[in-house]
């Protein structure tokens, strides 16, 4: 009977009402899908760049998503803070820091001197030592993560900082980061490795570089364990619910603080992950970090806050909309970024909550 | 005649508040091992006040909190929790973003034994919440939504069960339902106290009231003497 019931009601919602919450529902997919798979079969190349650059903003987005849900830090010095776990990674494999001359002076432990550490794997340009060091590098950064939310942010928190506060104080953060990179590594560029990039042909696709290959399949499969931590086990659980509700949190006897330190463990360990696999992608600057916020910020909005699985398509929907429309020839290389933000404007003008956000 | 079992909960002078200002002061209350106890009161009286600084969530600035005889004043909400105090709030008091069986997973999670047994035992108690248990708890009514978090608080069986305003903004008949809740789990064996606006059918179905004003302790009573009493039928019943 009660099932009738709710069927009637159903059936008396006007028309009007029921299509608009139709397309609430499906036009984002379809949008997203349109225009995705035309992409895909019209700009094959620039389509697959894009999603190999969209899986490193896409990891640094759920990063920044989780930290921003449940700490109320909106994280600006998250770039910047990938940019040092690239440098961390680039310390422990090569050694080198700025001398007190013009070169640079090399520290006696590297991860490159230890034997074959630098024979390249498969097509790759690395070998088994820049793995090492990128695990190491990641290692190195959550302490830090741990040091500046203790420092900073908790503190300000404690304090009563509102969002406006913690955000200016990130900022500083950031500024920090990048004149402590400045000092230890001056100003030029960086890379892991100078090799040749040899390109590999998978079936389907176009030929891309190896290494981005690398980078799309540990993006990836980053993403699906931070999931699976998400929805899957009692800590990702105590996570969510901190992020939805930190009082009724509390009251259900979680501790709130371990919630805390586990969403810089790993929303920082992915951020940090993403960072030194954006400096293998491309280069290292101190640069690079400010570079990294805007599209990194879209792409958390565009996914709507506090939602890992929202991050991670508006990483992939603003690295394909940034190498796609510039590879249409209408804009420079230089608005690439700019497109991103367009986009996001439209979505936020007719989504507020972003497009799978859970509130307005 | 045996002598009365110790109170579950006694609280003696308590003053607490916000920021520089008491809301509540001196207030003492006893809640029995079987008892129903309602605090009413006029808006603004400091109810839900006495129930956030009993549970920790303001600080005590002065007075005493036993739970069975055990001092505990200050503690922090995470830790009365695990003395055996559930807690519902008036307003935000489910995780609307988790399904139904996440939000109780939650409520129980600091006793991973059993749990499951337990999800099954409220999921007994409120069947309405066993019909979608992976339905996120953002889509049910505001009836559905207060039956999730009394079950939410009941997941670690609580001895003490505080609830602040359970009827607000329900219909009549969800409100006559969401006080049959409150009868069947204290009959169960957990104390209620109670903080309700709709006073009069929250006193018929409590053993005792305390009747609040301008932050002090008014009146004091069984129920049925507080229903019957001329002042407060006056003042709070509106009558």
């Amino acid at each position: 009977m009660a099932s009738t019931t709710a069927t009637r009601q159903r059936e008396a919602v006007d028309p009007s009402v029921r299509c608009g919450q139709w397309l609430n529902a499906w036009a984002p997919w379809i949008v997203i899908l349109g225009l995705g798979g035309w992409a895909a079969v019209a700009r094959t190349d620039q389509f697959v760049v894009g999603i190999i650059i969209g899986t490193l903003y896409a990891l640094a987005a759920v990063g920044l998503t989780m930290i921003y849900g449940i700490t109320n830090v909106p994280h600006f010095a998250h770039g910047d803070s990938m940019m040092m776990a690239a440098y961390l990674a680039f310390l422990v494999f090569a050694g080198a820091v700025l001398g007190a001359g013009d070169g640079d002076a090399v520290l006696p432990i590297n991860v490159a001197m230890l034997p074959g550490a630098t024979e390249r794997i498969w097509e790759f340009s690395f070998g088994y030592g820049l793995i090492l060091a990128l695990v190491i590098g990641v290692l190195l950064m959550i302490p830090v993560y741990l040091a500046i939310d203790r420092v900073v942010y908790q503190r300000l928190a404690r304090m009563g900082a509102g969002t406006a506060i913690l955000a200016v104080a990130s900022l500083g953060v950031a500024i920090t980061i990048r004149g402590a990179m400045l000092m230890v590594w001056g100003p030029t560029s960086r890379r892991y490795t100078t090799g040749i990039r040899d390109t590999i042909q998978i079936p389907g696709l176009p030929r891309i570089v190896a290494d981005q290959f690398f980078i799309l399949v540990v993006a990836i499969g980053l993403t699906v364990a931070a999931y699976v931590v998400l929805y899957r086990t009692t800590l990702g659980t105590t996570m969510r619910a901190a992020a939805d509700n930190p009082d009724l949190a509390r009251a259900s006897g979680i501790d709130t603080a371990v919630t805390r330190r586990w969403t810089w463990i790993i929303g920082g360990g992915l951020t940090a992950v993403a960072g030194i696999l954006l400096a293998l992608q491309s280069q290292l600057t101190p640069e690079l970090g400010f570079v990294l916020l805007l599209p990194i910020f879209a792409a958390m909005i565009l996914g709507g806050i506090g939602n890992p699985f929202g991050a991670f398509l508006g990483g992939l929907i603003v690295g394909v909309v940034g190498e796609v429309s510039v590879s249409l020839g209408i804009i420079s290389p230089g608005y690439k970024t700019g497109v991103a933000f367009v986009v996001l404007i439209v979505v936020i003008l007719f989504r507020p909550r972003g497009l799978f956000g859970a509130k307005a | 005649m045996s002598p009365p079992p110790p109170p579950v909960l006694s609280v003696s002078g308590l003053t607490s508040g916000y920021g520089e200002v008491p809301v509540v002061r001196d207030i003492s209350i006893e809640v029995g091992a079987s008892e129903i106890v309602t605090i009413i009161g006029p808006n603004g009286a400091g109810k839900s006040t006495v129930l956030k600084a009993i549970f920790g969530l303001l600080r005590t600035w002065d007075g005493q909190v036993q739970l069975d005889g055990t001092s505990i004043t200050g503690l922090p909400p995470e830790r009365l929790v695990r003395q055996g105090i559930g807690y519902v709030p008036q307003t935000e008091n489910i995780f609307s973003s988790l399904t139904i069986r996440e939000n109780l997973a939650i409520g129980g999670f600091t006793r991973a034994t059993g749990l499951a047994e337990r999800i099954d035992w409220v999921f007994a108690l409120f069947p309405v919440l066993a019909e979608r248990p992976n339905e996120r708890a953002s889509r049910l009514s505001g009836g559905q939504r207060q039956t999730l978090a009394i079950g939410r608080a009941l997941m670690l069986e609580p001895r003490l069960l505080m609830l602040d305003e359970p009827s607000a903004s329900l219909s009549p008949i969800m409100l006559q339902t969401v006080f049959e809740n409150v009868v069947e789990i204290n009959r169960r064996g957990t104390a209620i106290l109670m903080v309700e606006q709709n006073a009069r059918q929250a006193l018929s179905i409590s053993h005792r009231g305390y009747v609040l004003a301008n932050g002090i302790n008014r009146l004091t009573g069984p129920a049925a003497d507080l229903l019957a009493s001329d002042e407060v039928r006056r003042l709070y019943l509106g009558e």
